[in-house]
């Protein structure tokens, strides 16, 4: 795997936009004949894991796909608000497929690799047309045209969306999809089912072990070919965008059966999110993004101003992201506009009972386009933003901050999107591929799409085509010992007995990583964490309180095992955090940044994926680097202003 | 605030449930009802007692996973919110709340107030989508069309398949949920080549997954959290005669 010590991404040869089509055009085919004979396991079933399921489904595959919720249609994708990337240039503005791909890359502060980012660059136009033909209802001009909006980080309009519940549609049109698979006897979908532990047979993925959360039952599934793809792990950070179950529990186990996780630390914090509350809050919630296209977000220009904010005079407000980034002001990507809000809070500017808060702005939309026209434009997203907090927006400015959003790490993946555990393919959010160290806004459900629907259906077939169908037994050693580890893990978790709640431990684990490895971090307060987080572990599995038993729905007990996974993996996330001396993206350390206060990347010394291995014998993880090369684009400084 | 919550309990769908009264103090209003059943539950563990079961996952409204039947009414039966998005400042201190599982035969309870919603599934599966594979789609704009059918479609689309329309039905219906997913499709024209069949199959399924009929009470558009609207009833209705008629 090692190659002049850079780990080998399996990149295609051939210019750069020759190379999916040739790839493809080079890949092996199964038999459509023989397809039935190949079992996959899909764990997962958002965009991209629900996406693979059905494609791989109506190629002919025997699929098995599985999801924690109780139907497939309630993956996370569905929160998605703002929309999706595509280079259509319908709007004649400029934009191409080139253009996607350079935003995409210097968004993501050159820390990714080009090929992946130019294939998704590539199929995203083919993912706009198959919604559409799958009845995805897109926003469409009065002509019947596709309607287009502009998202952060970019300055065309390439961004397709249905109302405010864009990842709601598409994942609703890939249920209806992975629902007629289903139907059709290709897909058993297996809902209300976790994955706990991956199998592997002579170092291949051949299946995992799960338990039924409804009878606690541990079952062993066995295929030729395993596909995670089972979403981000905002929740390290307790509070979080991401849904309640969202976890990083797949991920972790392959890590610890030897699959390479990539750039942890890369995490992205949004700064659009309603503010904290209160010790109780379980979740935050996102506005979406496209609000920054019309609200001006501002703080006022002294600090601890007590007033409020129709008292605060025009010359008394600060319009700090349309002062400091005047051309792209309030679009500015996400990790700028976040750490400029933080700035301006701690220079104590903040807004709000906790000061923890900036304010975003719509009187001058609602004079200039008029009160109907901001309505019809967000009218949902007001009245979100009133249920929480009790507050009309129309009438004062709303309140935001930032809070964790997205994961750009994920398990290490090559250009085919399989680790380097042969025969296991990661997709999605959970994978490390295409957004580098910071990804704008749109591209997540893209990239979902991308690779459920139009790449692993090639690769995955690639891979099968040179293995034997039914090349492995469920009873074989190596599932009936993965299957009792996890029952002794569910037995030794129940029969602690502690004092301390699940919950208690996770907030206290969300804070160390917010405090010490969140918006700005530095090697003192990384090295804090990495002290904390093992003490945490500890006294986790002393004092941890799981009421009731293994063989029964135990909403304490499912929140346990991922709690206790989320504390393997803070630590890594944390170290990956320290090693990385430089500033990029999401990755803020504040030793590294440039006099006006912006990440100073070390294109020298990082320019790699950092690829960890679990330790062998305890100890720190083995770091193996993927260096990326830049063949098209030349790395400059990403400047906004 | 202080309030008295009367919570149905069961063990599991083999066992008859019951419902346990329990006192909450230090709620406060800026909470969601589901932090309130958090904080009621981590008392419970402290005390050594089991924790409420109960459905969620986006917390935000979009999932459809929170569930409850809120003093009587389905999400509480405020008007355009789910459960999770509803917050303690619509109650008030001293108040009783009773909270128990949604109740349909199609929605057996599996636990406290988790119910099986598999049967949603098994209706989309019968018929509730476009059957076209992935690949070879024209160009998104190849056929145009009209905003307004547009807009109509993602009204009806915007349905987050919880089950408060059959939970809050007397007769246990399940016809707002399945008339949107039709009038969804049937507004595209995309959607046209399976019109007939679609409607005729889902509607089969539902019946025989022991929904029952609709009569009328329009119960589940006052109680649905995403404000479908029965008109997608009515539209439905003539999808399955048109169909019916054309022997489709
Ligand atoms: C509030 C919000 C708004 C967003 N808005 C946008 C936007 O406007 N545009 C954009 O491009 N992106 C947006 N994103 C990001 C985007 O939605 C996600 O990155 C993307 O949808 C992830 O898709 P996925 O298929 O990788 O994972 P998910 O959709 O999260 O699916 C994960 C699946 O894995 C399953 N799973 C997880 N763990 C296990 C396990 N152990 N066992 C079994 N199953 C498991 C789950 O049940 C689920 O089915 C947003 C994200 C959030 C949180
Ligand atoms: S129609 Fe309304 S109440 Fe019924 S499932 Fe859909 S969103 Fe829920
Ligand atoms: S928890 Fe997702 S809709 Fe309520």
């Amino acid at each position: 795997m090692d190659t002049n010590g850079s780990l080998n991404g399996n990149v295609p040869d051939g210019p750069l936009a020759e190379k999916w089509d040739n790839h493809r055009f080079n890949m092996k085919l199964v038999n459509p004949a023989n397809r039935r004979r190949y079992k996959v396991i899909v764990v997962g079933s958002g965009l991209a894991g629900g996406g693979a399921a059905a494609t791989l489904g109506e190629l002919g595959y025997n699929v098995d796909c599985f999801c924690y919720q109780d139907s497939p249609r309630r993956a996370h994708s569905i929160a998605a608000q703002g929309g999706i990337n595509a280079a259509k240039n319908y709007q004649n503005d400029g934009d191409s497929t080139y253009r996607l791909f350079y935003d995409t890359i210097k968004g993501g502060d050159f820390r990714s690799r080009e090929s992946n980012v130019y294939r998704l660059a590539q199929v995203s136009a083919n993912i706009i047309d198959q919604c559409v033909a799958m009845g995805v209802p897109f926003a469409r001009e009065y002509g019947g045209q596709l309607a287009n909006r502009s998202f952060g980080g970019a300055q065309v309009s390439r961004t397709f969306y249905a109302r405010g519940q864009t990842g709601q549609q598409l994942l609703l049109g890939v249920y209806a999809a992975l629902s007629r698979q289903v139907a059709a006897g290709t897909v058993k979908m297996h809902s209300r089912t976790e994955m706990l532990e991956i199998v592997l047979v002579d170092g291949q993925a051949k299946g995992v072990i799960t338990r039924n959360l409804v009878t606690g039952e541990i079952e062993t599934h066995a295929a030729d070919v395993v596909i995670m793809a089972t979403g981000g792990y905002g929740p390290v950070f307790y509070l979080s965008t991401n849904a309640m179950g969202n976890n990083v529990t797949a991920s972790i186990r392959a890590y610890m059966k030897g699959a390479y996780f990539a750039n942890p630390c890369y995490t992205q914090i949004h700064p659009t999110c309603i503010p904290v509350s209160g010790d109780h809050q379980s979740k935050l919630t996102l506005m979406s993004e496209s609000l920054r296209n019309d609200g001006r977000i501002w703080v006022p220009t002294k600090e601890g101003d007590p007033r409020g904010p129709a008292e605060i005079p025009e010359d008394e407000r600060d319009y700090y992201l349309e002062r400091m980034y005047p051309s792209f002001g309030n679009l500015a990507p996400r990790d700028i506009a976040s750490r400029a809000a933080k700035r301006a809070c701690d220079e104590g500017r903040g807004v709000g009972d906790t000061g923890l808060g900036v304010y975003l702005d719509f009187t001058d939309a609602i004079k200039r386009l008029s009160l109907p026209v901001v309505q019809q434009r967000y009218g949902n997203l007001f009245d979100m933003y009133e249920k929480i907090t009790g507050e009309n927006a129309y009438q004062v400015p709303m309140r935001i901050y930032p809070a964790i959003h997205y994961t750009m790490g994920g398990l290490w993946v090559d250009y085919n999107l399989m680790s380097n555990i042969p025969g296991l393919f990661v997709l999605g959010e959970s994978n490390f591929s295409d957004h580098g160290a910071n990804r704008l806004g749109a591209s997540a459900l893209m990239q979902g799409l991308a690779d459920g629907y139009f790449v692993a259906p090639y690769t995955v077939g690639n891979y099968l085509a040179n293995q034997t169908p039914g090349d492995y037994s469920a009873e074989s050693s190596e599932f009936t010992q993965a299957a009792q580890d996890v029952k002794d893990r569910i037995h030794r978790v129940l029969s602690i007995d502690g004092k301390r709640t699940v919950t208690s431990f996770h907030r206290e684990l969300g804070m160390i990583c917010w405090d010490y490895c969140g918006m700005a971090r530095t090697d003192q307060s990384l090295t804090k964490a990495l002290d904390l987080i093992p003490a945490l572990k500890e006294e986790f599995w002393e004092n941890v309180s799981v009421p009731g038993g293994g063989d029964e729905l135990n909403p304490e007990l499912e929140k346990a095992l991922r709690v206790a996974d989320f504390l393997e993996f803070a630590e890594l996330m944390c170290y990956d955090a320290l090693v990385r001396k430089e500033s990029c993206g999401g990755h803020f350390r504040e030793e590294y940044q440039t006099q006006e206060g912006e990440a100073l990347r070390d294109d020298e010394n990082f320019s790699h994926v950092s690829a960890w291995e679990a330790p062998r014998n305890g100890g720190r993880p083995v770091l193996h680097k993927e260096n990326l090369e830049f063949e098209e684009v030349e790395f400059s400084v990403r400047s906004y202003k | 605030m202080d309030l008295t919550l009367k919570v149905w309990r069961q063990k599991d769908a083999q066992s008859t449930g019951r419902i346990e009264t329990y006192q909450v103090s230090g709620i406060i209003p800026d909470m969601s009802f589901l932090e309130m059943l958090d904080v009621t539950n981590e008392r419970l563990i402290e005390e050594g007692k089991e924790p409420i079961a109960f459905d969620h996952d986006c917390r935000e409204g979009i999932c459809g996973m929170c569930s409850l039947v809120i003093n009587g009414k389905a999400h509480g039966g405020f008007s355009g919110t789910t459960t999770c998005q509803l917050h303690m400042r619509k109650f008030n201190d001293g108040d009783t709340i009773t909270v128990e599982p949604w109740r349909a035969s199609a929605f057996p309870v599996l636990r406290d107030l988790v119910v099986d919603r598999t049967s949603f599934d098994r209706i989309i599966q019968a018929g509730g989508f476009i059957s076209a594979n992935t690949g070879g789609a024209p160009d998104g704009n190849a056929v145009p069309i009209p905003k307004p059918d547009a807009d109509a479609a993602m009204d009806a689309a915007a349905c987050i398949g919880c089950g408060a329309c059959a939970a809050s039905c007397p007769n246990g219906s399940a016809m707002l949920f399945v008339a949107a997913k039709v009038s969804h499709l049937a507004h595209l024209p995309q959607g046209l080549p399976e019109r007939g069949q679609r409607v005729l199959d889902m509607v089969a399924k539902m019946d025989e997954e022991g929904f029952g009929n609709c009569t009328n009470h329009a119960e589940c558009e006052a109680m649905c959290p995403k404000d479908i609207s029965i008109s997608h009833i009515a539209k439905m209705n003539r999808e399955f005669i048109r169909a019916t008629v054309r022997g489709d």
